[in-house]
Protein backbone atom coordinates (compact mmCIF):
# COMPACT_ATOMS: atom_id res chain seq x y z
CA UNK A 1 0.00 0.00 0.00
CA UNK A 2 1.60 3.50 -1.14
CA UNK A 3 0.08 6.41 0.26
CA UNK A 4 2.51 8.56 -1.32
CA UNK A 5 1.19 7.24 -4.45
CA UNK A 6 -2.31 8.55 -3.16
CA UNK A 7 -0.72 11.95 -2.27
CA UNK A 8 0.61 12.63 -5.65
CA UNK A 9 -2.46 11.63 -7.34
CA UNK A 10 -4.59 13.70 -5.06
CA UNK A 11 -2.51 16.67 -5.43
CA UNK A 12 -1.85 16.09 -9.11
CA UNK A 13 -5.52 15.93 -9.64
CA UNK A 14 -6.17 19.17 -7.87
CA UNK A 15 -3.66 21.34 -9.51
CA UNK A 16 -5.02 19.98 -12.68
CA UNK A 17 -8.22 20.86 -11.88
CA UNK A 18 -7.64 24.67 -10.41
CA UNK A 19 -5.44 25.28 -13.34
CA UNK A 20 -8.07 24.02 -15.65
CA UNK A 21 -11.07 26.00 -13.77
CA UNK A 22 -9.30 29.07 -14.68
CA UNK A 23 -7.80 28.89 -18.26
CA UNK A 24 -10.52 26.80 -19.20
CA UNK A 25 -13.79 29.60 -18.72
CA UNK A 26 -12.90 32.36 -20.64
CA UNK A 27 -12.23 29.72 -23.67
CA UNK A 28 -14.93 28.04 -23.72
CA UNK A 29 -17.03 31.49 -23.01
CA UNK A 30 -15.56 33.02 -26.74
CA UNK A 31 -16.43 29.20 -27.83
CA UNK A 32 -19.95 29.47 -26.04
CA UNK A 33 -20.47 32.98 -27.86
CA UNK A 34 -18.19 34.17 -30.72
CA UNK A 35 -18.30 33.53 -33.98
CA UNK A 36 -15.08 33.69 -36.25
CA UNK A 37 -13.69 31.70 -38.89
CA UNK A 38 -11.76 28.79 -37.88
CA UNK A 39 -13.93 28.13 -34.90
CA UNK A 40 -14.93 24.44 -35.28
CA UNK A 41 -10.96 23.76 -36.50
CA UNK A 42 -10.01 25.16 -33.28
CA UNK A 43 -12.80 23.27 -31.44
CA UNK A 44 -11.77 20.24 -32.48
CA UNK A 45 -8.40 20.46 -32.06
CA UNK A 46 -8.96 21.55 -28.39
CA UNK A 47 -11.32 17.92 -28.16
CA UNK A 48 -8.57 16.25 -29.39
CA UNK A 49 -7.54 14.96 -26.09
CA UNK A 50 -10.33 13.03 -25.78
CA UNK A 51 -10.16 11.28 -29.01
CA UNK A 52 -6.40 10.21 -29.16
CA UNK A 53 -5.13 6.94 -27.59
CA UNK A 54 -3.32 8.50 -24.42
CA UNK A 55 -0.28 6.46 -25.43
CA UNK A 56 -0.21 8.42 -28.92
CA UNK A 57 -0.85 11.42 -26.85
CA UNK A 58 1.62 11.02 -24.16
CA UNK A 59 4.47 10.19 -27.29
CA UNK A 60 3.61 13.43 -28.49
CA UNK A 61 3.97 14.90 -25.38
CA UNK A 62 7.38 13.14 -24.57
CA UNK A 63 8.91 15.39 -28.34
CA UNK A 64 7.72 18.48 -27.30
CA UNK A 65 8.20 18.18 -23.66
CA UNK A 66 11.82 16.44 -24.12
CA UNK A 67 14.96 17.96 -23.32
CA UNK A 68 14.83 18.89 -27.66
CA UNK A 69 11.45 19.98 -27.94
CA UNK A 70 9.87 23.23 -28.29
CA UNK A 71 8.64 23.37 -24.65
CA UNK A 72 10.98 21.33 -23.38
CA UNK A 73 14.51 23.27 -24.84
CA UNK A 74 13.33 26.57 -23.38
CA UNK A 75 11.86 25.26 -20.03
CA UNK A 76 15.71 23.07 -19.68
CA UNK A 77 17.64 26.91 -20.78
CA UNK A 78 15.51 28.83 -18.21
CA UNK A 79 15.36 26.06 -15.42
CA UNK A 80 18.00 23.88 -15.62
CA UNK A 81 15.52 21.10 -15.11
CA UNK A 82 13.76 18.88 -17.76
CA UNK A 83 10.25 19.00 -18.02
CA UNK A 84 10.26 14.65 -18.24
CA UNK A 85 10.26 12.68 -15.47
CA UNK A 86 8.89 15.34 -13.21
CA UNK A 87 5.97 16.27 -11.49
CA UNK A 88 5.83 20.03 -13.15
CA UNK A 89 5.99 17.80 -16.49
CA UNK A 90 3.09 15.33 -15.55
CA UNK A 91 1.04 18.24 -14.43
CA UNK A 92 1.82 20.08 -17.72
CA UNK A 93 0.55 16.78 -19.51
CA UNK A 94 -2.48 16.62 -16.86
CA UNK A 95 -3.94 20.08 -17.61
CA UNK A 96 -3.53 19.16 -21.71
CA UNK A 97 -5.27 15.70 -21.05
CA UNK A 98 -7.87 17.09 -19.94
CA UNK A 99 -9.15 20.10 -20.90
CA UNK A 100 -11.84 18.70 -23.68
CA UNK A 101 -13.65 17.93 -20.11
CA UNK A 102 -13.38 21.34 -18.45
CA UNK A 103 -13.90 22.85 -21.68
CA UNK A 104 -17.21 20.77 -23.15
CA UNK A 105 -19.87 21.66 -20.14
CA UNK A 106 -18.72 24.91 -19.33
CA UNK A 107 -19.32 25.69 -23.14
CA UNK A 108 -22.48 23.90 -22.61
CA UNK A 109 -24.21 25.83 -19.32
CA UNK A 110 -22.53 28.77 -21.36
CA UNK A 111 -25.07 28.65 -23.87
CA UNK A 112 -27.89 27.30 -22.31
CA UNK A 113 -27.72 31.14 -20.24
CA UNK A 114 -30.58 33.61 -22.13
CA UNK A 115 -29.31 35.59 -24.57
CA UNK A 116 -31.78 38.18 -23.63
CA UNK A 117 -29.51 38.43 -19.91
CA UNK A 118 -26.55 39.04 -22.35
CA UNK A 119 -28.52 41.83 -24.04
CA UNK A 120 -29.26 43.47 -20.74
CA UNK A 121 -26.32 43.12 -19.26
CA UNK A 122 -24.81 44.87 -22.13
CA UNK A 123 -28.12 47.76 -22.08
CA UNK A 124 -27.36 48.47 -18.30
CA UNK A 125 -23.83 49.31 -18.61
CA UNK A 126 -21.68 46.04 -18.21
CA UNK A 127 -18.59 45.22 -20.50
CA UNK A 128 -18.26 41.69 -21.95
CA UNK A 129 -15.73 41.01 -19.28
CA UNK A 130 -18.09 42.57 -16.40
CA UNK A 131 -21.01 40.46 -17.80
CA UNK A 132 -18.49 37.31 -18.11
CA UNK A 133 -17.95 37.60 -14.12
CA UNK A 134 -21.55 38.95 -13.20
CA UNK A 135 -23.92 37.35 -15.21
CA UNK A 136 -22.25 34.28 -17.08
CA UNK A 137 -20.52 32.86 -13.59
CA UNK A 138 -22.88 32.89 -11.11
CA UNK A 139 -25.63 31.13 -13.88
CA UNK A 140 -23.63 28.36 -14.97
CA UNK A 141 -22.40 27.50 -11.57
CA UNK A 142 -23.50 23.91 -12.00
CA UNK A 143 -22.23 23.35 -15.24
CA UNK A 144 -18.24 24.43 -14.05
CA UNK A 145 -18.72 22.04 -11.06
CA UNK A 146 -19.71 19.54 -13.52
CA UNK A 147 -16.51 20.52 -15.64
CA UNK A 148 -14.66 20.39 -11.69
CA UNK A 149 -15.65 16.88 -10.98
CA UNK A 150 -15.02 15.21 -14.90
CA UNK A 151 -11.62 17.01 -14.83
CA UNK A 152 -10.66 15.63 -10.76
CA UNK A 153 -12.12 11.82 -11.77
CA UNK A 154 -10.07 11.94 -15.42
CA UNK A 155 -7.15 12.90 -13.84
CA UNK A 156 -6.97 10.53 -11.04
CA UNK A 157 -7.64 8.04 -13.74
CA UNK A 158 -4.76 8.42 -15.97
CA UNK A 159 -2.17 5.97 -16.81
CA UNK A 160 -0.81 5.91 -19.81
CA UNK A 161 -0.11 9.67 -20.59
CA UNK A 162 1.21 9.86 -17.21
CA UNK A 163 3.60 6.81 -17.02
CA UNK A 164 5.09 7.80 -20.46
CA UNK A 165 5.38 11.77 -19.38
CA UNK A 166 6.89 10.74 -15.85
CA UNK A 167 7.75 7.32 -15.74
CA UNK A 168 7.17 6.25 -11.87
CA UNK A 169 9.44 7.36 -9.59
CA UNK A 170 8.14 7.42 -6.15
CA UNK A 171 7.09 10.22 -4.57
CA UNK A 172 7.52 12.29 -7.43
CA UNK A 173 5.56 10.93 -10.65
CA UNK A 174 4.18 7.30 -9.33
CA UNK A 175 0.63 8.27 -9.41
CA UNK A 176 -1.79 5.56 -7.62
CA UNK A 177 -3.28 4.23 -11.15
CA UNK A 178 0.78 3.09 -11.58
CA UNK A 179 0.92 1.99 -8.22
CA UNK A 180 -2.00 -0.33 -8.55
CA UNK A 181 -0.44 -1.46 -12.08
CA UNK A 182 3.10 -2.28 -10.66
CA UNK A 183 1.49 -3.67 -7.36
CA UNK A 184 -0.41 -5.90 -9.85
CA UNK A 185 2.63 -6.64 -12.08
CA UNK A 186 4.48 -8.01 -8.55
CA UNK A 187 1.60 -10.32 -7.94
CA UNK A 188 0.90 -8.26 -4.89
CA UNK A 189 -2.49 -8.77 -4.86
CA UNK A 190 -3.15 -7.26 -1.08
CA UNK A 191 -1.57 -3.59 -1.97
CA UNK A 192 -3.85 -3.99 -5.21
CA UNK A 193 -6.93 -4.53 -3.73
CA UNK A 194 -6.57 -1.87 -0.54
CA UNK A 195 -5.43 0.84 -3.59
CA UNK A 196 -8.25 -0.33 -5.59
CA UNK A 197 -10.75 0.17 -2.97
CA UNK A 198 -9.50 3.60 -2.05
CA UNK A 199 -10.78 4.85 -5.48
CA UNK A 200 -14.23 3.42 -5.15
CA UNK A 201 -15.47 6.29 -2.52
CA UNK A 202 -13.65 8.90 -4.21
CA UNK A 203 -15.17 8.64 -7.38
CA UNK A 204 -18.47 7.52 -5.80
CA UNK A 205 -18.83 10.79 -4.31
CA UNK A 206 -17.80 12.86 -6.99
CA UNK A 207 -20.45 10.89 -9.60
CA UNK A 208 -22.95 11.77 -6.71
CA UNK A 209 -21.96 15.45 -6.56
CA UNK A 210 -21.95 15.48 -10.44
CA UNK A 211 -26.09 13.66 -10.42
CA UNK A 212 -26.91 15.89 -8.04
CA UNK A 213 -25.94 19.23 -9.85
CA UNK A 214 -27.08 18.09 -13.28
CA UNK A 215 -30.67 16.76 -11.81
CA UNK A 216 -30.65 20.65 -10.12
CA UNK A 217 -29.76 22.24 -13.47
CA UNK B 1 -32.88 67.12 -25.50
CA UNK B 2 -34.72 65.15 -28.22
CA UNK B 3 -34.04 61.46 -29.49
CA UNK B 4 -34.10 61.75 -33.26
CA UNK B 5 -34.82 58.72 -35.18
CA UNK B 6 -34.13 58.25 -38.78
CA UNK B 7 -33.11 54.26 -39.67
CA UNK B 8 -33.47 51.58 -42.39
CA UNK B 9 -33.19 47.90 -42.08
CA UNK B 10 -33.64 45.40 -44.82
CA UNK B 11 -36.02 42.60 -42.84
CA UNK B 12 -37.35 39.38 -43.79
CA UNK B 13 -40.93 40.39 -45.21
CA UNK B 14 -40.33 43.66 -45.75
CA UNK B 15 -37.93 46.99 -45.34
CA UNK B 16 -38.19 49.23 -42.63
CA UNK B 17 -38.25 52.51 -42.79
CA UNK B 18 -38.85 54.75 -40.03
CA UNK B 19 -38.23 58.17 -38.82
CA UNK B 20 -39.14 60.06 -35.58
CA UNK B 21 -38.50 61.99 -33.15
CA UNK B 22 -39.19 62.40 -28.95
CA UNK B 23 -39.00 64.86 -26.76
CA UNK B 24 -37.90 64.86 -23.59
CA UNK B 25 -40.87 63.98 -20.72
CA UNK B 26 -42.65 62.83 -23.74
CA UNK B 27 -43.71 59.11 -24.46
CA UNK B 28 -43.96 58.21 -27.48
CA UNK B 29 -46.28 55.00 -27.92
CA UNK B 30 -45.37 52.76 -30.67
CA UNK B 31 -48.06 50.72 -32.17
CA UNK B 32 -49.19 48.45 -34.77
CA UNK B 33 -49.84 44.71 -35.41
CA UNK B 34 -47.15 41.79 -34.62
CA UNK B 35 -44.24 41.27 -36.61
CA UNK B 36 -44.23 45.13 -37.68
CA UNK B 37 -41.37 46.34 -36.76
CA UNK B 38 -42.00 47.85 -33.22
CA UNK B 39 -39.41 45.76 -31.44
CA UNK B 40 -36.56 46.11 -34.41
CA UNK B 41 -36.67 49.78 -34.01
CA UNK B 42 -36.52 49.51 -30.01
CA UNK B 43 -33.47 47.38 -30.48
CA UNK B 44 -31.77 49.70 -32.70
CA UNK B 45 -32.70 52.47 -30.15
CA UNK B 46 -30.78 50.22 -27.45
CA UNK B 47 -27.83 49.24 -29.86
CA UNK B 48 -28.99 45.95 -29.54
CA UNK B 49 -29.33 45.52 -33.18
CA UNK B 50 -27.63 47.80 -36.39
CA UNK B 51 -29.98 49.57 -38.58
CA UNK B 52 -28.47 49.33 -42.39
CA UNK B 53 -28.86 53.14 -42.95
CA UNK B 54 -29.81 56.22 -41.19
CA UNK B 55 -28.94 58.01 -38.06
CA UNK B 56 -29.76 58.11 -33.99
CA UNK B 57 -29.42 60.88 -32.21
CA UNK B 58 -29.56 61.75 -29.04
CA UNK B 59 -29.23 65.59 -27.56
CA UNK B 60 -26.12 66.56 -29.30
CA UNK B 61 -24.61 62.73 -28.83
CA UNK B 62 -25.15 60.36 -31.98
CA UNK B 63 -25.30 56.60 -31.07
CA UNK B 64 -25.50 55.87 -34.85
CA UNK B 65 -24.77 57.11 -38.21
CA UNK B 66 -24.24 54.67 -40.75
CA UNK B 67 -22.94 57.36 -43.34
CA UNK B 68 -20.16 58.31 -40.67
CA UNK B 69 -19.65 54.46 -39.44
CA UNK B 70 -20.62 55.51 -35.77
CA UNK B 71 -22.42 52.46 -33.65
CA UNK B 72 -21.98 53.71 -29.98
CA UNK B 73 -22.41 50.17 -27.80
CA UNK B 74 -25.38 49.43 -25.89
CA UNK B 75 -23.45 50.08 -22.60
CA UNK B 76 -22.47 53.21 -23.62
CA UNK B 77 -26.07 54.91 -24.43
CA UNK B 78 -27.44 54.44 -21.16
CA UNK B 79 -30.73 53.61 -22.16
CA UNK B 80 -33.29 52.06 -19.56
CA UNK B 81 -34.63 49.10 -21.17
CA UNK B 82 -37.75 47.05 -20.29
CA UNK B 83 -37.95 43.69 -22.12
CA UNK B 84 -41.16 42.04 -23.11
CA UNK B 85 -40.52 39.33 -21.16
CA UNK B 86 -38.96 39.13 -17.20
CA UNK B 87 -35.08 39.22 -17.92
CA UNK B 88 -34.29 40.08 -14.34
CA UNK B 89 -31.10 38.15 -13.39
CA UNK B 90 -31.71 35.05 -11.58
CA UNK B 91 -29.44 34.30 -9.19
CA UNK B 92 -30.07 37.68 -7.89
CA UNK B 93 -32.56 39.02 -5.25
CA UNK B 94 -35.13 41.76 -6.44
CA UNK B 95 -33.26 44.13 -4.35
CA UNK B 96 -30.08 43.70 -6.06
CA UNK B 97 -32.03 43.00 -9.23
CA UNK B 98 -32.86 46.63 -9.00
CA UNK B 99 -29.70 47.55 -7.80
CA UNK B 100 -27.76 46.44 -10.42
CA UNK B 101 -26.36 49.48 -12.44
CA UNK B 102 -27.69 51.80 -9.98
CA UNK B 103 -25.85 55.36 -10.42
CA UNK B 104 -26.58 55.59 -6.88
CA UNK B 105 -27.47 52.76 -4.53
CA UNK B 106 -29.60 55.27 -2.14
CA UNK B 107 -32.00 55.48 -5.36
CA UNK B 108 -32.98 51.77 -5.17
CA UNK B 109 -34.87 51.86 -1.94
CA UNK B 110 -37.12 54.45 -2.88
CA UNK B 111 -37.74 52.88 -6.25
CA UNK B 112 -38.71 49.31 -4.62
CA UNK B 113 -41.50 51.20 -2.61
CA UNK B 114 -42.31 53.72 -5.00
CA UNK B 115 -43.34 50.03 -7.07
CA UNK B 116 -44.62 48.70 -4.11
CA UNK B 117 -42.17 45.72 -3.79
CA UNK B 118 -40.15 46.69 -1.21
CA UNK B 119 -41.00 43.92 1.24
CA UNK B 120 -39.68 41.09 -1.25
CA UNK B 121 -36.87 42.83 -1.88
CA UNK B 122 -34.67 39.77 -0.42
CA UNK B 123 -36.53 37.39 -2.98
CA UNK B 124 -35.46 35.87 -6.07
CA UNK B 125 -37.21 36.60 -9.30
CA UNK B 126 -38.54 32.84 -9.44
CA UNK B 127 -40.78 33.79 -6.12
CA UNK B 128 -42.84 36.76 -7.22
CA UNK B 129 -45.05 36.72 -10.10
CA UNK B 130 -45.03 38.69 -12.85
CA UNK B 131 -46.16 41.61 -12.20
CA UNK B 132 -43.70 41.88 -9.26
CA UNK B 133 -41.25 41.26 -11.66
CA UNK B 134 -41.87 43.55 -14.15
CA UNK B 135 -42.31 46.03 -11.47
CA UNK B 136 -38.79 45.07 -10.53
CA UNK B 137 -37.39 45.41 -14.20
CA UNK B 138 -38.69 49.30 -14.70
CA UNK B 139 -36.88 49.95 -10.84
CA UNK B 140 -33.61 48.28 -12.33
CA UNK B 141 -33.92 50.97 -15.70
CA UNK B 142 -35.00 53.91 -13.85
CA UNK B 143 -31.88 53.13 -10.78
CA UNK B 144 -29.41 53.73 -13.92
CA UNK B 145 -31.04 57.19 -14.36
CA UNK B 146 -30.81 56.57 -18.03
CA UNK B 147 -31.48 59.49 -20.78
CA UNK B 148 -33.66 57.30 -22.72
CA UNK B 149 -36.67 54.71 -21.62
CA UNK B 150 -37.55 52.17 -23.49
CA UNK B 151 -40.09 50.06 -22.55
CA UNK B 152 -41.29 46.96 -24.59
CA UNK B 153 -44.74 45.80 -24.25
CA UNK B 154 -43.54 45.69 -20.35
CA UNK B 155 -46.93 44.11 -19.27
CA UNK B 156 -48.29 42.05 -22.51
CA UNK B 157 -47.42 39.05 -20.58
CA UNK B 158 -49.89 40.14 -17.19
CA UNK B 159 -52.90 39.11 -16.26
CA UNK B 160 -55.82 42.06 -17.11
CA UNK B 161 -55.83 43.47 -13.68
CA UNK B 162 -52.39 43.34 -13.03
CA UNK B 163 -51.79 45.38 -16.47
CA UNK B 164 -54.65 47.59 -15.67
CA UNK B 165 -53.24 48.71 -12.51
CA UNK B 166 -48.99 48.91 -13.51
CA UNK B 167 -50.56 51.32 -16.55
CA UNK B 168 -51.90 53.49 -14.06
CA UNK B 169 -48.56 53.44 -12.05
CA UNK B 170 -46.75 54.32 -14.95
CA UNK B 171 -48.99 57.19 -16.10
CA UNK B 172 -48.77 58.89 -12.64
CA UNK B 173 -45.18 58.53 -12.47
CA UNK B 174 -44.72 59.90 -15.74
CA UNK B 175 -45.35 63.40 -15.12
CA UNK B 176 -41.96 62.75 -12.80
CA UNK B 177 -39.80 61.70 -15.83
CA UNK B 178 -37.14 64.08 -17.37
CA UNK B 179 -36.20 61.95 -20.28
CA UNK B 180 -37.83 60.35 -23.40
CA UNK B 181 -39.78 57.37 -23.38
CA UNK B 182 -40.38 55.46 -25.98
CA UNK B 183 -43.24 52.67 -24.96
CA UNK B 184 -44.09 49.71 -27.42
CA UNK B 185 -47.54 48.00 -27.33
CA UNK B 186 -50.15 46.06 -29.65
CA UNK B 187 -53.00 47.40 -27.73
CA UNK B 188 -54.87 50.31 -28.85
CA UNK B 189 -56.84 51.18 -25.43
CA UNK B 190 -52.99 50.91 -23.53
CA UNK B 191 -51.92 53.34 -26.57
CA UNK B 192 -54.52 55.75 -25.96
CA UNK B 193 -54.12 55.67 -21.97
CA UNK B 194 -50.07 56.33 -22.23
CA UNK B 195 -49.24 58.40 -25.08
CA UNK B 196 -48.46 62.28 -25.65
CA UNK B 197 -47.71 60.72 -29.45
CA UNK B 198 -49.18 57.96 -30.85
CA UNK B 199 -47.28 56.46 -33.70
CA UNK B 200 -48.73 53.37 -35.30
CA UNK B 201 -46.16 51.36 -37.24
CA UNK B 202 -47.50 48.66 -40.22
CA UNK B 203 -44.29 46.55 -41.57
CA UNK B 204 -41.49 48.86 -41.18
CA UNK B 205 -43.45 52.12 -42.03
CA UNK B 206 -45.27 55.13 -40.19
CA UNK B 207 -48.96 54.72 -40.80
CA UNK B 208 -50.61 57.33 -39.72
CA UNK B 209 -54.14 55.85 -40.71
CA UNK B 210 -53.53 52.96 -39.18
CA UNK B 211 -55.36 53.84 -35.89
CA UNK B 212 -58.82 54.80 -37.70
CA UNK B 213 -59.14 52.01 -39.80
CA UNK B 214 -58.73 49.77 -37.14
CA UNK B 215 -61.13 50.78 -35.21
CA UNK B 216 -63.31 51.28 -37.90
CA UNK B 217 -62.36 47.85 -39.08
CA UNK B 218 -61.77 49.93 -42.84
CA UNK B 219 -59.42 47.57 -45.08
CA UNK B 220 -56.34 48.70 -45.52
CA UNK B 221 -56.07 50.44 -49.21
CA UNK B 222 -55.68 47.18 -51.60
CA UNK B 223 -56.60 44.76 -49.95
CA UNK B 224 -59.60 42.12 -50.05
CA UNK B 225 -62.18 43.07 -47.36
CA UNK B 226 -62.17 41.28 -44.41
CA UNK B 227 -65.13 39.08 -44.37
CA UNK B 228 -63.53 37.72 -47.94
CA UNK B 229 -60.41 37.43 -46.19
CA UNK B 230 -61.55 35.42 -43.32
CA UNK B 231 -64.89 34.45 -44.44
CA UNK B 232 -65.68 32.42 -40.71
CA UNK B 233 -65.33 35.85 -39.04
CA UNK B 234 -67.63 37.47 -40.69
CA UNK B 235 -69.81 34.83 -39.34
CA UNK B 236 -68.99 36.83 -35.11
CA UNK B 237 -68.82 40.62 -36.65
Amino acid sequence: MEWQAFYVTLKLAAIATTVLMVVAAPVACVLAYARFPGKSLVEALLYLPMALPPTVLGFYFIMVLGPRGIAGRPWEALTGQSLLFTFTGIALASVLYSVPFAIQPMKAAFRKIDRRLLESASVLGLSPAAAFVRVVLPNSIGGIIAAAVLVFLHTIGAFGVLIMVGGSIPGVTKVASIAIYEAVEAMDYRAAHLMSLCFLPISYVFLLIANKLGEES
Amino acid sequence: MTLQVSVGKRLKFFDLEVSFTCEDKDMLVMIGPSGGGKTTIVRMIAGLETPDEGRIVYGDEVWFDASRRINLPPRKRKVGYVFQDYTLFPHLSLYRNAAFAAVDKGDVDGLLTLFGIDHLRDRKPDKVSGGERQRCAICQALARRPRVMLLDEPFSALDVVTRRSLREELREMKSGLSFPVVYVTHDIQEALFLADEILPIVEGKVDRDWMRRTITREPAPGTAPRAVREPRLSLVY
